[in-house]
């Protein structure tokens, strides 16, 4: 669990970091958003210490950051950037290790270790160990950058903009991937992005930013449809709130028992899925696999503002 | 392609030349005077080019590793008010004529070696303290992060980072030195030091053209071969990190 109390950052006697509390629980994804100059990258780089704090303090499992060696703090948090920052020198296999390598980890382990990153991301070790990050696609490189960061097992993860250097194609792909990863490793996660889409898309939770306050923290639905302030409203833009809404809830959570025409849709799939589904086939209705149908009228009334 | 044959060719004249000098007599005989002769024989050619090669090598490493240790220095964050001294040090170095060197230390150090050795190493110190300064403090501003961010110590950081990553430009800065060195180093037998200029004196002083020709032919070639040598090291390291 961490636990940001009244942090804050100055910088020539002006606040960037303005008295920010928040707590994130074990296990938690938590998306800082704002734009630029809001402090979101601020504040994550205090949670590791890259950045001193001016006042407050930052707790994991109760321990105050302060009191530990940076350089040893740094180790136990899994670090990730926009543009990965891989060492060009080195390669995938000895960028993965690089932590796992300070700790002292015996070299079986860390093989070991490379072997199970690669395979997590979907990368085969035989192929992909020994290239030189140069020799890596955008993407790849991105996977790369994560499965270094999450090489020695970190309870937390910091990323920030992680996906800022993809294409749209590949970053909706990623995105999911590391979600996905995120769940079944119940690795804490606080991620900093300008996109509203990509906060609502991975977020349990977002926390909005602006002018190095937190404006408000809250579950991606309560963002859309309780915006605590007219700059948090503008962030998420009225154009398509209620679409976003949509893609928060999965079809089996608002399937009724039925019978349908065509093709059935994915349980897991979002009602905005759903809807898009419905709209383009004509269909009032739709099947879902396992049984059960989703209506139109359904999907209406949980698109409606509350 | 062409470039490695005149290369490769260029060297085994060298070789050749410097293994039995008396077979290239007629080649150097046209620039003679007077029956002098075209060969100089006064010391074996392949033991001073030994000896004026083990010098350059000492001045260089000397350079580099007093020119690499300023520049991390002043990069650090408790040596950084050092950088104007240092350049300013490396700089006097550079424009300080070698001959003047050599004048002053002659009456502490004596005749011989050492005279040149300081001169050479004096001379050779801004190309690599500039070199490494730009290697040091040009890196990509997100490597740097995410090597604090991963948790390495400053030491670790440079040893394992900003020092491999610095590679391709200090050994440009070793190659412009040595280059240097190599041709500058000709004056060192005027204090006595043995080196390929003692050929060319010798042809001065005796106005046997064939003498300085055969002294400044061998110092280029040595000098070109050189040059190719750590160009060859620096692209190697290049194309491994992906620089071109």
């Amino acid at each position: 669990m961490i636990e940001i109390r009244n942090l804050t950052r100055l910088y020539a006697g002006m606040p960037v970091v303005d008295d920010v509390s928040l707590t994130v629980e074990r296990g938690q994804l938590l998306v800082l958003v704002g734009t630029s100059g809001s402090g979101k990258t601020t504040l994550l780089r205090m949670i590791n210490r890259l950045v001193e704090p001016s006042s407050g303090r930052v707790l994991i499992e109760g321990v105050d950051t302060a009191t530990l060696p940076a350089h040893l703090l740094r180790r136990r948090i899994g670090y990730a950037i926009q543009g990965h920052g891989l060492f060009p020198h080195r390669t995938v296999a000895q960028n993965i290790a690089t932590v796992p390598r300070l700790l002292g980890w015996p070299r079986a382990r860390i093989a070991a270790r490379v072997e199970e990153l690669l395979d997590l991301f979907q990368m085969d070790p035989a192929a992909f160990r020994d290239r030189m990050p140069h020799q890596l696609s955008g993407g790849q490189a991105q996977r790369v950058g994560v499965a270094r960061a999450l090489a020695a097992r970190p309870d937390l993860l910091l990323m920030d903009e992680p996906f800022g250097a993809l294409d749209p194609l590949i970053r909706a792909k990623a995105q999911a991937d590391l979600k996905d990863i995120q769940r079944r490793l119940g690795t804490t996660l606080i991620l900093v992005t300008h996109d509203m889409a990509e906060a609502v898309a991975l977020g349990d939770r977002i926390a909005v930013m602006d002018h190095g306050k937190l404006l408000q923290d809250d579950r991606p639905a309560r963002i859309l449809t309780d915006p605590a302030t007219p700059f948090v409203a503008d962030l998420i833009g009225t154009a398509d709130r209620a679409l976003r809404l949509l893609s928060l809830i999965p079809v089996g959570a608002i399937a009724v028992p039925g019978e349908a025409e065509g093709a059935p849709i994915a349980p897991g799939a979002t009602l905005r899925d759903a809807l898009a589904e419905c709209l383009w086939s004509g269909r009032s209705a739709l099947p879902v696999e396992g049984g059960g149908v989703v209506t139109l009228d359904a999907l209406r009334a949980q698109a409606r503002h509350p | 392609m062409t470039g490695r044959i005149l290369l490769a060719g260029a060297g085994l004249f060298l070789l050749g030349f410097l293994v039995s000098p008396a077979s290239f007599a007629p080649l150097f005989q046209p620039f003679t005077r007077n029956n002098a002769p075209a060969i100089y024989a006064q010391t074996s050619l392949l033991s001073l080019t030994l000896s004026h090669l083990a010098i350059v090598a000492v001045a260089v490493a000397a350079s580099t590793v007093v020119g690499l240790a300023l520049a991390i220095l002043v990069t650090r964050r408790a040596g950084r008010e050092f950088l104007p001294l240092a350049r300013t040090v490396t700089a006097v170095g550079q424009t300080f004529p070698p001959v003047a060197v050599l004048a002053l230390a002659v009456p502490v150090l004596g005749f011989g070696t050492g005279p040149t050795l300081v001169a050479l190493f004096l001379y050779g110190l801004l190309p690599v303290f500039e070199t490494a300064l730009a290697g040091l403090t040009g890196q990509p501003p997100a490597i740097i992060d995410a090597a604090r961010g991963m948790g390495l110590t400053p030491g670790q950081r440079l040893w394992q980072i900003d020092l491999p990553l610095a590679l391709p430009l200090l050994l440009a800065g070793m190659r412009l030195t040595a280059v240097i060195s190599l041709g500058t180093a000709t004056i060192g037998s005027t204090v006595a030091a043995r080196t390929l200029g003692e050929v060319i004196i010798a042809g001065l002083l005796s106005s046997n053209t064939a003498f300085v020709l055969q002294g400044g032919l061998v110092v280029g070639i040595l000098a070109v071969l050189i040059h190719h040598g750590f160009q060859g090291l620096e692209n190697g390291v290049r194309r491994r990190m992906g620089l071109e």
